[in-house]
């Protein structure tokens, strides 16, 4: 059993593999499209043509694409995320250094929309086709509807400018000053959780409903078994198995959505680092900070597919 | 609000069973159906899909309730157990169940006897048990609702409710999870959970209809065992009148929403008193010696929207006259039971047993 279980689980990193490898092609490619060189913004305005050339032969860009990404790949798979072309620090120490920040977002963010989108699911669920089933539906497509950095100023200038209750913008690191991190990604959190909230109860409203009209819900009430037992213990129970494939997509769709909610809330994370480092085109930092994040959402998907195995019975293990 | 009941006046008899003293009557049947009605509201249209049902069945009897797909036997089922959703159901008549008119209860009252006094299975094994929970979890969750007892005390129950139902290995069997299970082995298993409260009355939906052959004749035995040794009084709803007659004595026969024969089930495969019941009877395979096609009814049920005024089965009837398109009421017969066709007692129609 053990022994079968850790069979499944290496599986399921290997499985992985080309995904990382598909994203960081993908990124390394579309970087090539952005205009400018490298090494003529380190050379500086007013170097020559052999200043820039010798400059790019010593960071490897006069070499076949092929080869670059491919030498790139070779150092990341050791641990080795390459240095920035143009601050000349490792890649690995910056990652590491921002990610907090972005973590921070988006698990607290992940944690509101649980917290609120999982009630509101039930809610309109169990009343389903009332006035209330129809407000939560409602405001739910609305929430998915609204993009991110317009719905962040508007709460900044409602609680962060208007009541004063939050800071406008920056974050704290979480490891120093927990309860600061948390009010400072707040409102940049809540930003990012709207859309979570949304699909959450969107999806838990219609998979609840259909369990609940489902022949083994008959057969419970056939038992005498009271609604409340029905709904919250073979009801979300069953549910729970969506919930949990909807709450992984949310979560990457979150760290995705970081990018622009740090732009809004001027948030040092890794998404201002990918937005900064692909304007100056400086591939290792992009392709590092990716790397990391397509990493965390592998391992996302992993802890999903565990839960998974472990609340249906129906899941063969490896 | 409802409706007094407008039936055939009631005799207070119960209808003749299959027992070797004629005269015998239980005092009080266990469960007495007295012109039921069931209305389904949609969106601006009201559909009467059940009307005028009066049934019985006695403590310890069998009782088939017959007729083709579509005429109203789940949705009749589904109203003695209170399944039916309350906001788009509108009753008339009477359910009582140990004299109590279940229709009068409330939610919570009906809850306590559902399960427990009255219980209830199901057309499709595979889809009629909880996926994620395990067969015993199942089983004891119902103990435990309508129990005071412990976990171990649940499982030993449990346990000792699926060896009654010939699962083989029932300690094992308690811990597996339905998919784990055959069609047959889930169907007795959920036979299990409804007897492990020992209901009094059993209702059982066409149990045997998504099962092959051989198995289904083992859940047959199932059945036919548990209600002999227990004293289970039986609801048998079934398309197959052939399967209904081995099991059960007395046969209410169902078309388009009403019961249109109700005798003692030697009489009925005899003489049937109803077209209906005798056009079901020639059409079944077990009983036609000859071979070649079976003459079957032609036609098809009506849907609820389209039921015509007069009697129901005028449209296939081939014994259909002038006055048949005036309402046919439930009449008692001069040799027992009750037939829904006023020329019940002039027609001889042929049955399948001399
Ligand atoms: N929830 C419902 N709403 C409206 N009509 C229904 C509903 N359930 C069943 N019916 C109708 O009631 C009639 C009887 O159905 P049913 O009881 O399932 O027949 P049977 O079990 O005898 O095959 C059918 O015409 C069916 O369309
Ligand atoms: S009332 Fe007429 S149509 Fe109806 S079953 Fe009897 S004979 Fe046939
Ligand atoms: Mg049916």
């Amino acid at each position: 059993m053990q022994n079968q279980f850790l069979r499944f689980l290496l599986w399921r990193m290997v499985q992985f593999l080309p995904v990382v490898a598909m994203a960081t092609l993908t990124i390394f490619s579309l970087i090539q499209l952005v205009p400018g060189d490298p090494a003529a913004t380190i050379a500086g305005e007013y170097a020559t043509a052999e200043n820039i050339e010798a400059i790019r032969h010593s960071l490897g860009l006069d070499r076949p694409l092929w080869e670059q990404y491919g030498i790139w790949l070779w150092n990341a798979a050791q641990g080795d995320l390459s240095n920035s072309l143009l601050s000349g620090l490792p890649v690995m120490d910056e990652v590491l250094r921002r990610l907090p920040s972005t973590l921070t977002i988006a698990v607290l963010a992940l944690c509101i929309a649980v917290i609120v989108g999982v009630p509101l699911g039930v809610l309109a669920a169990t009343r389903a086709d009332t006035m209330l089933d129809r407000l939560v539906t409602g405001i739910a497509s609305l929430g998915v509807a609204v993009p991110n950095f317009w719905l962040g100023m508007i709460l900044v200038s409602i609680f962060a400018l208007g009541f004063g209750w939050f800071p406008t913008t920056g974050a704290r690191p979480i490891s120093e000053d927990f309860w600061g991190a948390l009010h400072h990604a707040a409102l940049p959190a809540a930003t990012l959780a709207t859309g979570g909230i949304a699909e959450i109860a969107r999806q838990l409203r219609s998979s609840l409903i259909e369990v609940l009209q489902s022949q083994y819900v008959r057969t419970l009430r056939a038992k005498g078994l009271p609604n409340y037992l029905i709904l919250w213990k073979h009801g979300l129970r069953n549910a729970a198995l969506t919930l949990l494939t909807v709450i992984g997509l949310v979560f990457n769709h979150m760290l995705g959505a970081t990018v622009a909610t740090e732009a809004v809330f001027a948030i040092s994370g890794t998404g201002s680092m990918i937005v900064n480092a692909a304007i100056n085109k400086d591939f290792p930092v992009v392709q590092g900070a990716v790397f990391v994040l397509v990493l965390i959402v592998i391992v996302m998907n992993l802890i999903i597919d565990l839960f998974y195995s472990l609340l249906d019975p129906r899941v063969k293990k490896g | 609000m409802k409706k007094p009941w407008r039936g055939i006046p009631w005799t207070g008899e119960t209808m003749t069973t299959r027992t070797s003293d004629p005269m015998a009557k239980p005092p009080q049947p266990l469960l007495d159906v007295r012109g039921l009605g069931i209305t389904f509201s949609g969106p601006g249209s009201l559909v009467p899909v059940v009307r005028d049902v009066s049934l019985t069945v006695a403590a310890g009897e069998s009782v088939g309730l017959v007729g083709e797909s579509g005429c109203g036997k789940t949705v009749t089922g589904l109203a003695l157990m209170g399944l039916l959703p309350f906001r788009t159901s509108r009753f008339d008549g009477q359910i009582l169940l140990d004299g109590e008119n279940l229709l009068e209860l409330s939610e919570r009252q009906w809850r306590k006897r559902r399960g427990r006094r009255i219980g209830m299975i199901f057309q499709e094994p595979m889809t009629a048990l909880d996926p994620v929970f395990t067969i015993g979890a199942q089983i004891g969750e119902t103990l435990r609702t309508h129990f005071r007892i412990g976990r171990s005390e649940a499982r030993e129950r449990a346990i000792e409710a699926l060896a009654q139902v010939g699962i083989p290995d029932p300690a094992t069997r308690h811990d597996a999870y339905p998919h784990e299970l055959s069609g047959g082995m889930r169907q007795r298993a959920m036979i299990a959970m409804t007897i492990s409260c020992e209901p009094a009355l059993l209702i059982a939906d066409e149990p045997t209809t998504a099962l092959d052959v051989t198995v289904q004749a083992q859940i047959m035995d199932v059945l036919g065992e548990l209600s002999a040794r227990s004293g289970m009084a039986m609801l048998f709803i079934s398309h197959d009148l052939g399967l209904v007659s081995q099991t059960c004595s007395r046969i209410v026969t169902m078309y388009a929403g009403e019961v249109v024969e109700s005798r003692a089930a030697d009489d009925v495969l005899c003489r049937p008193r109803h077209p209906y019941t005798s056009g079901l009877l020639r059409s079944l395979p077990s009983f036609t010696p000859r071979k070649g096609r079976l003459p079957s009814i032609p036609g098809r049920v009506p849907r609820p929207a389209e039921f015509p005024n007069g009697c129901r089965f005028e449209g296939r009837c081939p014994h259909a006259q002038q006055q048949c398109s005036a309402r046919q009421q439930l009449q008692p017969l001069r040799d027992g039971g009750f037939a829904r066709c006023w020329r019940s007692e002039e027609l001889s129609l042929p049955g399948v047993l001399s």
